[in-house]
C-alpha cells in the first residue's frame, strides 16, 4: 500500500481549510464587542446575539422557516413513501416518466421554477399564502426524500414479508408491522434532509414570499444587500449551529455520509 | 376473480403516485408552461402584461448587446468554476479515497458538510474573507501585496462558487472511485507501470465518468447561481440569474424576464441530459460495459 505523500496532505490541508474558513469566520465574527466586523482577538460579547432576538422581522422570518419547513418536509415524505413504494417495487409503463418528474426540480433551476411559480401564484391570486409557499417548499424537497425512501426500500430484505404473507397475514398488515418500521430510518432521514433543505432554500422563495411570509434564508438576503453588520454574523452562526446539530441527529439515525454521498 | 386483482394490482403504483403526479403537474408542469406563454406575450410600460402572441420579449433579448455581455459573463463565470472544481475536487476525492479509517470518513464530512449550510451564509462568510479589511487582504498586507479590490469582482464570485460546488464534484468522483480495486493499481506497480501511467491508464478511466457528471452538475448549477452572484458580485456585476430577478422583481417586465428564464431552464436540460447521452452511448460502449 503506498502511503498518502507530503504534497497530497498539503493539498488536502488546503482544501480543508478553504472548506471551513467561511463558516468558521462567521462563528468568530458574530462573538465581537464591536460595530464593524472584526474578530475578536481579546474580548468577546454576546451582544450581536441579543441583537438578533430582539429583532423582530428576524424572529418571525425564522419562525416562518420553521413552520414552512416542517409542514413541507412532512408533506413531502407522505407523497414520497408511496410513491417510492411504486417507484422501488412495481414495474409499470410509465415509472421512468414518474421517476423523472419526481427527480426534476434537480434539474430544473430553483430560480426558473421561482419564477413559475410567481406566475400560477399571481393567476390564482395566491402570492402572500403560506400554504402555497409550503407547497412549493414540497416540490423542491421531495427528490431528496423520495431518493432515502426508494434506497431505503432497495436495502430491504423481503424473506421477513414473504413469511408473514405466507403466515396469512394481509398485505396492510404486513405494510404498518414490517415494512413500515425497517423503512424507518430512511423515512425519518429523508424528512430530515427535506427539512434542511426548505430551511436553507433562498433562491426560488425569494420570488414567491410576501413580507408576511418571508423566510428565514430570503430575509438574511435582504438585509445583507442592503447593510452588513456583526448581527448577520450571529444570525449565521446560529444557523450554522442548528445545521451542524441537525447534522448529529441525522448521522445518529441514518448516517450521514449515506445521505450526502447517496450510497447505501 | 383473477382478471378483477390483475387489474386491481396494474393500477397500484399509479394509484400510490398519484398525489405527488397531482401535486407535480400542478406546481412544476403547469407553472412552466404558463411561463412559455407567458414569455411570447405583449409586455407594455405602462399596462403590464397584454394578451396576444409576440416574439417581442426574444427579438429585444437578441437584439441587445447588454444581454450578449451577461450571457457571456455567465458562461465564463460557470466555465471557469468547473475547470476550478475539476482541478481541486478530483484529487481531493483520490487524497479522501486512499485515507486510512477514522480520517477518511471524518474529512468527507468537513468537505461535504457545507453542502447543507444556507448558501447566504456561506456566500456571507466569504464575504467577511474577501472584504478590504478581511483575513486575506491582511494576509496580503502582511506579505506586501496590498490590498486588493475582490469583493463585488468576478474573482469573489468564482471563489464562492467554487466553495459551494466542489462538494458536488467530489461526490461523483468518490463514488466512481469507490469501484476502483486498490490490488489493481498495485499490480501495475509491482509490474513497473510508473506513478504517471497507473493514474492516467487505471484511475483517470476509473473517474471519467464521475468527472464528467461532476462537471455537468457544477456547470448547470453555476450557471443558474443566484445568491452568490447576488451577494458577492454586487448591483453592477450581473449574470443571468440576477438579470431575471431584476426584469421580475424591480422592472415587472415578466415577459423579458421569462424569457431569459426560459433561455437559462434550456441551456440546463441540454447541458444535464446531454450528459445521459454522453454515458449511455459512447462511453459506456468503449468502457464495454452495457
Amino acid at each position: 500500500m503506498r502511503r498518502t505523500g507530503p504534497l497530497a496532505i498539503a493539498f488536502h490541508t488546503c482544501v480543508t481549510i478553504f472548506m471551513i474558513a467561511p463558516l468558521v469566520i462567521v462563528c468568530l465574527v458574530a462573538f465581537t464587542p464591536e460595530n464593524t466586523l472584526s474578530i475578536p482577538w481579546r474580548a468577546y460579547s454576546l451582544r450581536w446575539f441579543r441583537a438578533v432576538f430582539d429583532h423582530s422581522d428576524l424572529m418571525q422570518s425564522f419562525w416562518n422557516s420553521l413552520g414552512i419547513a416542517t409542514a413541507a418536509a412532512t408533506l413531502s415524505v407522505l407523497l414520497a413513501v408511496p410513491a417510492g413504494i411504486a417507484i422501488a417495487r412495481y414495474d409499470f409503463p410509465g415509472r421512468q416518466a414518474l421517476n423523472g418528474l419526481l427527480l426534476s426540480p434537480l434539474i430544473v433551476p430553483h430560480l426558473v421554477l421561482g419564477v413559475a411559480m410567481l406566475r400560477l401564484f399571481a393567476l390564482l391570486g395566491a402570492r402572500g399564502s403560506a400554504t402555497w409557499l409550503a407547497l412549493a417548499h414540497v416540490v423542491i424537497i421531495t427528490p431528496y426524500a423520495l431518493r432515502l425512501v426508494v434506497a431505503a426500500l432497495a436495502g430491504l430484505d423481503r424473506s421477513a414479508e414473504q413469511a408473514a404473507l405466507s403466515l396469512g397475514a394481509s398485505h396492510l398488515t404486513v405494510f404498518r408491522r414490517i415494512t413500515l418500521p425497517l423503512m424507518l430510518p430512511g423515512i425519518t432521514g429523508g424528512w430530515m434532509l427535506a427539512f434542511i433543505n426548505s430551511f436553507d432554500e433562498v433562491t426560488m422563495s425569494i420570488f414567491i414570499t410576501s413580507p408576511q411570509t418571508v423566510t428565514l434564508p430570503v430575509r438574511m438576503y435582504q438585509i445583507a444587500t442592503e447593510s452588513i453588520d456583526p448581527m448577520m454574523a450571529a444570525v449565521s452562526a446560529l444557523m450554522v449551529a442548528l445545521t451542524a446539530l441537525a447534522m448529529i441527529v441525522l448521522d445518529r439515525l441514518y448516517g450521514l455520509d449515506k445521505v450526502l454521498v447517496g450510497q447505501h | 376473480m383473477s382478471t378483477a386483482t390483475n387489474a386491481a394490482s396494474r393500477a397500484t403504483p399509479y394509484a400510490l403516485s398519484l398525489p405527488a403526479i397531482a401535486l407535480f403537474a400542478l406546481m412544476v408542469l403547469l407553472p412552466l408552461a404558463l411561463t412559455g406563454v407567458l414569455s411570447f406575450q405583449e409586455y407594455d410600460a405602462e399596462k403590464g402584461v397584454g394578451a396576444g402572441f409576440t416574439l417581442k420579449s426574444y427579438a429585444h433579448v437578441l437584439g441587445d448587446s447588454y444581454y450578449y455581455e451577461i450571457f457571456f459573463r455567465t458562461g465564463w463565470i460557470a466555465a471557469l468554476v468547473t475547470l476550478i472544481c475539476v482541478l481541486v475536487g478530483a484529487p481531493e476525492a483520490y487524497i479522501l479515497s486512499r485515507m486510512g479509517k477514522p480520517w477518511r470518513s471524518i474529512f468527507l464530512l468537513v468537505i461535504l458538510a457545507p453542502l447543507l449550510v444556507s448558501v447566504v451564509v456561506r456566500a456571507f462568510g466569504w464575504s467577511l474573507l474577501l472584504g478590504p479589511s478581511g483575513i486575506v487582504n491582511q494576509i496580503f498586507g502582511a506579505m506586501g501585496i496590498g490590498v486588493v479590490k475582490m469583493l463585488y469582482t468576478p474573482t469573489a464570485v468564482v471563489v464562492a462558487l467554487v466553495h459551494v460546488m466542489l462538494p458536488f464534484m467530489v461526490i461523483p468522483v468518490w463514488t466512481s472511485l469507490q469501484k476502483l480495486d486498490p490490488m489493481v493499481e498495485n499490480a501495475a506497480l509491482s509490474l513497473n507501470a510508473s506513478q504517471w501511467t497507473v493514474m492516467r491508464r487505471i484511475v483517470l478511466p476509473q473517474i471519467t465518468p464521475g468527472l464528467l457528471s461532476g462537471s455537468l452538475i457544477v456547470f448547470g448549477l453555476s450557471a443558474s447561481a443566484f445568491a452568490i452572484p447576488g451577494l458577492l458580485g454586487g448591483r453592477r456585476l450581473k449574470m443571468v440569474a440576477t438579470l431575471i430577478y431584476d426584469e421580475y422583481l424591480h422592472e415587472l417586465n415578466w415577459p423579458l424576464g421569462a424569457a431569459i428564464a426560459l433561455a437559462l431552464l434550456v441551456v440546463n436540460l441540454v447541458v444535464m441530459l446531454s450528459y445521459n447521452a454522453v454515458l449511455e452511448g459512447g462511453y459506456a460502449k468503449r468502457m464495454g460495459r452495457s
